[in-house]
């Protein structure tokens, strides 16, 4: 039972992963009819927010200790942060512990700058190609992009650590009756799963109840007349874009310290984040969230030693697998609606 | 000639020229000067130009004809090589046996993802041919070591119980792959002043084998069925209702393109015989669809072109280190030679997936029609210079 | 029909000047002019550099590259010579390989069997590379090995850590320099006794393939046969990111120690999850609980922060040794560079060196004449103490090192530090043991 709860836990958590990331690429998708293959790359640019940040904060300047001595036995230059030197190492060592909650104050603009960027400057111009276009544009986006991390931080992963008060890890299995140590989940990682909650509820809200988000959904169900009507729809979804961008980044800050980012996450994510959005249906911003929680549990409990025991390498295979059954018995995905992306 | 038209003969003459002298054509540059970084005329590359040529070719058939776009379609390819390498392992050195066994293998394997992933349309269709062949990489690496050799990849060993042949050499090699007898790796090396160029027979095999791939596709395109499969694209409801059943001839189609790809696996085995799993991983499926947008989806010649484009990037530009770049621009004086190496240092080397990434865009940008609209316009441009001048229309058609 | 598949870019310097001035192009078959694949005809003789350049190894593949180019400028003369002073062997004079000026080539292995044995063969078939090297996993380069024995040129493997690779895959053309899983099983094994005791319950996480396999193997037999207790064995995809879900498993197990049977982004990820989830701080069984990380390495240590502190594992070589071959290479390293070398870039400049000095020892380059020169070959100075290169199999056989997560590291560089250096004897086995058994090494080739 234990061993469930936790494997519950482990899948409610990638799948906030995968949802977040689904989440705007469904945006993408479902207002702007883009496939967008750089989704994964603006996850990593998030993550990379997280590590640009807190290497700002790091930056040091260099004094000489002559007692001591580097490893070709020159006297060894000691590095202090400057956030240390102004602020006293007590609240410049804190600004330094908590710089990846600190990152997504960082990352907003960012993020929706950059989303704004790509849009204008480049997506708009294939709203009317074919999507292999699209797809051929936007990959090429993604290589670009990444190279361009990999230039600067290099290809082997960065640690981003947690704050240290966020660290430690909770004795979750007390609150449900269980042994002492039974079930223990990291706090981050529950962190991680109640920020997706509030990102993904706020997206919907403001999908829901502002004026705003009335029009963009209106213009995703029928773009044509929305604009018949006088209402600039293409600014709406100019921001729209931005608001994807910042999602997908929002999910990468709040990730790095779970997995130290690379230059490659993004594309370990887009493949599945793709099979995530069309198991949902596409055009539905539910199906895509509902389906990133479902893989990722799925994903969770096939790796348990009692099924991989039973179907051995299951767990390498179960994400594709449950594509293609619920693909084949549900025609359009768990919440598609007819005629999107369907020629 | 051959049952095509004049344009059609012409491309394809053009074609088989081009391949047919392709260790001149590809070695430009005389083997000792600086810019002999360049030359792609060498055999390994040659071989690779072709073999991927045919799997542009053949999943061209597939997207190109009837838009549907399979993003799995390295699985055949992948399929094709290990059966190709374990008819050397099992049966004989020889080539045939071992290709012909690849195209049916990669055929069935195709028959059966494309009749289920074909309940499906559109992007749902492009997910089920992803999910089918990253479940095969998958399981290739892992579980299904013992068929495959996992990560290492498939390849031969002293002790494999060949039938028609021997394990080993008299000297205690691994025979090389043949066609009765002719080897495979063989090649003649002309030198001709300061230019030299290869000729190989397992790239002749290739070159020949692709003109005959070639050759089937163009008959395609311009048949009846090539017809049908262009409607399913252009309006797939409409032919439905005109009583058509579409599925057979997409079915087809993925079918025959799944043997295209096949065919390039056993090839790509009998030049090296090795089948690594990552030949099936999602990005191998990626990289033919870009080497197809790239050169031109539904042309004849722009997958071809696309193919060749792609492993140029990836074999030539990778090679060139900061060594290269200080010797190209040694003549300049010592502080603009380090900041002309600086500068292009980032695009060489380790960095050749950004020049090839900015490439895409490039291309996607400013030539919709991909590589072969470039030539079109070049054609164009030549052409209203000369306006007297009676020649045939443009080399390719694109599908719509 | 001739049978070679080379270019001889030499051997064309000399065609041009017997044919100056002749237009008429000469055509003649590379077999009748040359006695072994890519012979040096000129006054200088190219290596193939082959690491990954792109990819998640891609930093190593770049601290490789570092250590050849060091390596190159050592053998041409250049530099403060290295470890070329300290070597055991005097053959080399610092005038290139037999007289001749040592040239490169480099190309990317992608990681990846099948790019890298392209790029492999476009060093042999245009570039005229004579020898081979490098590589960053064992899938690589136990493909890369297979086409030099049939192109007829030597292998000088970089990085790889698999049993197979001298083992059921052995070549009569290659040879590995790095250590394998069985000595990392063999060394670990006593330091794990000493400190964690023989009364243990261990848990392995391995990635699902090759070289996973063979290491969870011979850390399973080593620790089995210190009388500790195997809970589970438990196989992670490679494509995996996550692994809290293999290690949530752990907790109740009953398990009092977890072996990560992974190495690169696998085992950052899989370490780091595996702290997250509170295992240092874990009590069973009444003991601490503990992780082992058989196979380190300094740069991927780094990717997982603070998490490597006070973990165990083994290396084939350290920057912080402190014998002279040791200081030697890490000084010239260093003054180049700026920081000190991996054990990837030890490894395959030691490679490149005893390549050279078979060389000058065999008179030839022919590759016959050096694997002779280099089986049984027993050398020192090259920061391994007394090390043979067995004729068996093409192993080095070395002292292996147990280190573990520095504490308070001192710099960005200073993560491990050596908790013992267990000596050759102890991790040598038998030519025919169990886990190395079903490979032949074949005969030599030397193409042409």
């Amino acid at each position: 039972m234990d061993a469930i709860i936790l494997q519950i836990l482990n899948g409610l958590d990638k799948g906030s992963a995968y949802a977040l990331i689904a989440l705007g690429l469904t945006l993408i998708f479902g207002t702007l009819g883009v496939v967008n293959f750089a989704h994964g790359a603006l996850f990593m640019i998030g993550a990379f927010c997280a590590v640009t940040l807190s290497k700002i904060l790091t930056l040091s300047f260099e004094t000489v200790d002559e007692t001591r001595t580097d490893f070709l036995g020159n006297p060894l230059k000691v590095k202090t942060p400057y956030v240390e030197a102004w602020f006293g190492p007590e609240t410049g060592g804190m600004l330094i512990d908590w710089a990846v909650p600190l990152a997504i104050l960082f990352s907003i603009p960012i993020m929706i700058g950059i989303g704004f960027i790509m849009e204008r400057g480049l997506i708009k111009h294939f709203y009317k190609r074919p999507h292999a276009d699209q797809i051929l544009v936007t990959f090429g986006l993604a290589i670009v992009l990444q190279e361009v991390i990999k230039y600067f931080y290099g290809a082997n992963p960065i640690p981003t650590p947690a704050p240290d008060a966020l660290t430690g890890s909770f004795d979750f299995g007390v609150l449900l009756g269980f042994d002492p140590n039974a079930v223990i989940y990291p706090y981050w990682r529950l962190v991680y799963f109640v920020f997706a909650a509030i990102v993904i509820g706020a997206v919907f809200a403001f999908l829901q109840f502002t004026t705003f988000g009335m029009v963009v959904r209106a213009g995703m169900a029928d773009r044509e007349t929305v604009g018949l009507l006088g209402i600039n729809i293409d600014r709406r979804f100019t921001i729209m874009f931005g608001i994807a961008a910042a999602v997908a980044g929002l999910a990468g800050v709040m990730y790095a310290p779970i997995n130290s980012p690379n230059y490659h996450m993004g594309m370990d994510f887009l493949v599945l984040s793709f099979v995530v959005v069309v198991v949902g249906g596409m055009g539905s911003l539910p199906g895509a969230v509902l389906a990133g929680f479902l893989l990722g549990v799925l994903e969770s409990f096939a790796s348990m030693n009692e099924i991989k025991s039973i179907i051995p390498g299951i767990d390498q295979i179960i994400i594709y697998l449950v594509a293609i059954i619920i693909l084949l018995t549900r025609p359009r995905g768990l919440m598609g609606r007819k005629g999107v992306m369907e020629d | 000639m051959l049952g095509l038209n004049k344009k059609d003969t012409t491309l394809l003459i053009i074609v088989a020229a081009l391949t047919l002298l392709a260790p001149f054509i590809l070695n430009p540059f005389p083997a000792d000067s600086a810019l002999a970084q360049f030359n792609a005329g060498y055999p390994d590359l040659m071989q690779r130009f072709v073999i991927f040529g045919i799997f542009a070719i053949g999943f061209n058939i597939l997207f190109g004809l009837t838009g549907y776009l399979s993003f799995g379609h390295a699985a055949f390819l992948g399929v094709g090589s290990y059966s190709a390498v374990w008819m050397f392992k099992l049966l004989s050195m020889n080539v045939i046996p071992a290709i012909i066994l690849s195209v049916i293998v990669a055929g069935l394997f195709a028959l059966l993802i494309g009749f289920i992933s074909l309940r499906r349309s559109g992007i749902y269709f492009s997910i089920l041919t992803l999910a089918f062949a990253q479940m095969s990489f998958n399981l290739a690496y892992s579980v299904l070591t013992p068929i495959t050799n996992g990560e290492t990849g498939l390849q031969l060993t002293l002790n494999d119980p060949r039938i028609l042949g021997v394990s080993a050499t008299a000297d205690g090699s691994i025979p090389v792959t043949n066609l009765f007898g002719i080897e495979m790796r063989g090649t003649y090396e002309m030198v001709a002043g300061p230019w030299s160029f290869q000729f190989n027979t397992g790239y002749y095999l290739c070159a020949i084998i692709m003109l005959l791939a070639f050759y089937l596709a163009v008959r395609i395109f311009r048949s009846p069925f090539g017809m049908m499969l262009r409607a399913i694209k252009s309006n797939n409801t409409r032919m439905s209702y005109t009583g058509l059943n579409a599925r057979p001839y997409a079915l087809a189609a993925f079918v025959i393109s799944g043997m295209y790809a096949g065919l390039a696996g056993g090839l790509m085995a009998s030049m090296d015989p090795l089948a690594g799993a990552e030949r099936m991983q999602w990005t191998a499926s990626g990289e033919v669809v870009l080497m197809t947008i790239l050169g031109g989806a539904g042309t004849l010649i722009g997958p071809v072109l696309g193919a060749g484009f792609i492993k140029y990037f990836e074999n030539i530009f990778s090679k060139i280190n900061d060594n290269v770049l200080h010797s190209w621009f040694s003549f300049m004086p010592d502080g603009l030679e380090d900041a002309m190496v600086a500068l292009v240092y980032p695009f060489i080397g380790k960095g050749w997936h950004l020049t090839l990434g900015i490439l895409f865009m490039l291309v996607v940008i400013f030539l919709p029609g991909g590589l072969v609209e470039g030539g079109q316009r070049i054609m164009r441009a030549f052409k209203r210079r000369k306006p007297d001048e009676t020649s045939s229309e443009t080399t390719t058609e694109p599908a719509e | 029909m001739s049978k070679s598949n080379l270019t001889r870019r030499g051997l064309l310097k000399t065609s041009v000047v017997a044919g100056a001035g002749v237009a008429l192009p000469t055509i003649f078959t590379a077999s009748s002019a040359a006695a072994f694949t890519n012979e040096p005809t000129g006054g200088s003789v190219t290596l193939g550099f082959n690491v990954p350049q792109t990819g998640p190894y891609a930093d190593e593949g770049a601290d490789e590259l570092r250590a050849y180019e060091l390596a190159v400028e050592h053998l041409n003369g250049g530099g403060d010579g290295g470890m070329m002073n300290t070597f055991s062997s005097n053959a080399l004079q610092g005038n290139g390989i037999l007289g001749k000026k040592v040239e490169f080539v480099t190309g990317d292995t992608q990681t990846k069997s099948d790019a890298a044995r392209a790029s492999a063969k476009s060093m042999i078939e245009k570039d005229g590379a004579i020898m081979i090297t490098g590589g960053s996993s064992s899938g690589v380069a136990v493909a890369v090995q297979g086409l030099c024995q049939e192109a007829g040129v030597i292998f000088m493997a970089g990085l790889t850590h698999s049993n197979d690779t001298t083992g059921k895959d052995k070549k009569a053309n290659g040879f590995r320099h790095f250590f394998n899983a069985y000595m990392s099983g063999a060394a670990l094994a006593p330091v794990l006794e000493k400190l964690y005791g023989s009364d243990r319950k261990a848990y392995h996480l391995t990635a699902d393939y090759t070289w996973g396999w063979t290491q969870e193997e011979s850390i399973v037999a080593s620790t089995e046969a210190l009388g500790w207790e195997t809970v589970n064995t438990v196989k992670t995809p490679l494509a995996a990111t996550d692994f809290s879900s293999y290690i949530a498993p752990v907790l109740n197990s009953g398990a009092d120690v977890l072996v990560l049977n992974h190495y690169g982004g696998n085992m950052v990820n899989s370490l780091t999850n595996a702290v997250q989830f509170g295992l240092r701080e874990k009590q069973v069984n009444g003991k601490n609980f503990e992780i082992v990380v058989p196979l380190y390495s300094r740069l991927m240590a780094k990717g997982a922060g603070e998490n490597v502190k006070g973990i165990h594992g083994s290396t084939n070589w350290h920057w912080s040794l402190q014998d002279d071959a040791s200081k030697a290479f890490v000084k010239s390293f260093g003054e180049k560079y700026g920081f000190p070398p991996s054990q990837a870039a030890h490894t395959v400049y030691c490679q490149t060196l005893l390549y050279a000095d078979a060389c000058e020892r065999a008179g030839t380059f022919n590759p016959c004449g050096v694997a002779e020169a280099l089986e049984g070959f027993e050398f020192d100075g090259l920061g391994n103490g007394k090390t043979l290169y067995r004729a068996d199999d093409h192993q080095c056989f070395k002292d292996v090192l147990v280190v573990r997560g520095k504490e308070n590291p001192t710099s960005e560089f200073d993560l491990l530090e050596v908790v013992e250096v267990t000596p050759a004897a102890q991790v040598t086995y038998e030519p025919d043991h169990p886990m190395f058994a079903g490979g032949n090494l074949g005969s030599c080739n030397a193409g042409a």
